[in-house]
């Protein structure tokens, strides 16, 4: 049986990891590559590396954590976060990633969705969505709104409509982040997430809010979500994924229990 | 010498990476003349049966793994390379390899299941076979795949896994294993089996 994936999530800035609350505050929290063995030791399924890196020399910062990444882990991982175009994308994928997630350029550009799938198969190919509630209307039928530039531009696109286009273009899986819940540990948009993974025939990882065990647990039955992100709860040692684990396997949610 | 053959499906980033840290420099190659002194080959692949068989004809890989499959060269095949060493795939109704009998299938969705099938699951292993030894009780593979090997021979299928039902994840017959999972994503008992596999002198015995 399929097991379900938890997934950590690291904040890359310049090389090292951060953690910000609703996308602002950021403090460092360390080195990506620390980071991402511990991860791979202690059961993580995959790892998601989300660059918030501002400079010019970005490209070259990413790619040599990626690389140095990819020498040390052997589990999946995808990189996002300023990828534009069919070059970024190749880079990723040929420095170690296994997917590449695309978010703000595939909004302002749905081709690039095609074009990576064909290029570099859809299994390569996570949708990044940012997205917020508001109030329902004509544009926004589902109450859900996607936006780009880390949370701060709304683009009057429905997010149920956006997932389903994106799949039909031939994303891969979608990486669903309610911004609403991002950073609070208040548990996950269980709405939003059942919504989106009942409309798609594609994998939906599950993001922001998670501070327990038991949110996750939501996330994975009342949301229906294929994976669950997680940052804060075991960046802080608050959780070990073991414990995760065990919580979850107690409430029969099949995961990966020996590694 | 060993090969890891690369017919432009897919990243092979990720099987160079693990072989290197189990200590081993693999070559990667196009070309059916380095195949041919290959003393061991790794198959891997993702991507669209149609296009890859086009490509490995078009570089003359085809007929080298045929030589390879006969010399007794011990050869892992891995998801698309488990896939296409059968004789035919319902993905784009391809004619393949042929090296064992048997098709590729589709895998068919089932009430609350997603296809493709991503993620980690166990492999019920059917039989013992050198490149499968020293795996726990439990351990799990990471696959990310919508097409299956299904052998024409029962005695081929050396592991099921269960997505909706049972469908062959490890196959395998003589000099050949092939797993439809990614051993090289699959943490550290997918390592040993790529350990199992270097080490394997491509006999079928127990």
């Amino acid at each position: 049986m399929l097991s379900k994936r938890i997934i950590p999530c690291l904040d890359v800035r310049d090389g090292r990891t951060t953690k910000g609350i609703k996308f602002k505050n950021n403090v460092d929290i360390g080195d990506p590559v620390a980071m991402a063995r511990h991860y791979y030791e202690a059961g993580a399924d995959e790892l998601v590396f989300y660059d918030i890196t501002a400079s010019s020399d970005r490209r070259n910062i990413l790619i040599d954590v990626v690389r140095r990444v990819a020498a040390e882990i052997f589990i999946p991982f995808s990189v996002g976060g300023g990828i534009r175009n069919l070059n970024d994308m190749r880079e990723v994928l040929l420095a170690g990633a296994e997917k590449v997630s695309v978010n703000t350029a595939a909004i302002l550009e749905p081709a690039l969705i095609t074009a990576g799938a064909q290029a570099f198969g859809s299994q390569c190919v996570v949708l990044g969505m940012d997205v917020k509630r508001v109030t329902p209307s004509p544009t926004i039928p589902s109450g859900y709104e996607m936006v780009i530039h880390g949370g701060r531009t709304p683009m009057g696109i429905d997010a149920l409509w956006w997932a389903q286009e994106a799949v039909r273009l031939g994303a891969g899986e979608v990486c669903l982040n309610s911004i609403d819940a991002d950073g609070t540990q208040a548990g996950y948009e269980l709405t939003l997430t059942r919504m989106i993974s009942e409309a798609v025939s594609i994998p939906v990882i599950a993001s922001g809010g998670a501070g327990t065990p038991e949110h996750l647990h939501q996330v994975l039955t009342q949301g229906r979500a294929d994976a669950a992100l997680i940052a804060s709860m075991v960046h802080y040692d608050t959780y070990t994924i073991a414990d995760i684990k065990d919580y979850l396997a107690q409430r029969h949610i099949p995961v990966r229990l020996v590694w | 010498m060993i090969v890891i053959i690369d017919y432009q499906a897919g990243n092979l980033t990720s099987v160079v990476r693990s072989l290197k840290a189990l200590g081993v420099e693999a070559t990667v190659t196009q070309d059916p003349a380095v195949v041919a002194e290959a003393s061991r080959v790794i198959f891997p692949g993702v991507g669209a049966a149609g296009k890859a068989m086009a490509t490995l004809q078009e570089l003359g890989l085809d007929q080298a793994l045929r030589q390879s499959f006969r010399r007794g060269v011990p050869i892992l095949g891995i998801c698309l390379g488990a896939q296409i060493i059968l004789e035919h795939s319902e993905e784009n109704q391809a004619t393949c390899l042929g090296l064992l009998p048997g098709r590729t299938r589709a895998l068919s969705p089932a009430e609350g299941l997603k296809i493709p099938h991503m993620g980690w699951n166990q492999v019920r292993f059917l039989r013992n076979h050198q490149v499968f030894k020293d795996l726990s009780e439990g351990a799990e593979y990471y696959f990310v795949h919508s097409y299956y090997p299904a052998p024409a021979q029962t005695a081929m299928v050396l592991g099921v896994t269960h997505h909706g039902r049972e469908f062959p994840s490890a196959i395998g017959w003589r000099n050949l294993v092939a797993t439809q999972f990614h051993p090289e994503k699959s943490g550290r008992f997918g390592l040993q089996i790529l350990e199992n596999f270097l080490a394997w002198d491509g006999s079928d015995a127990e």
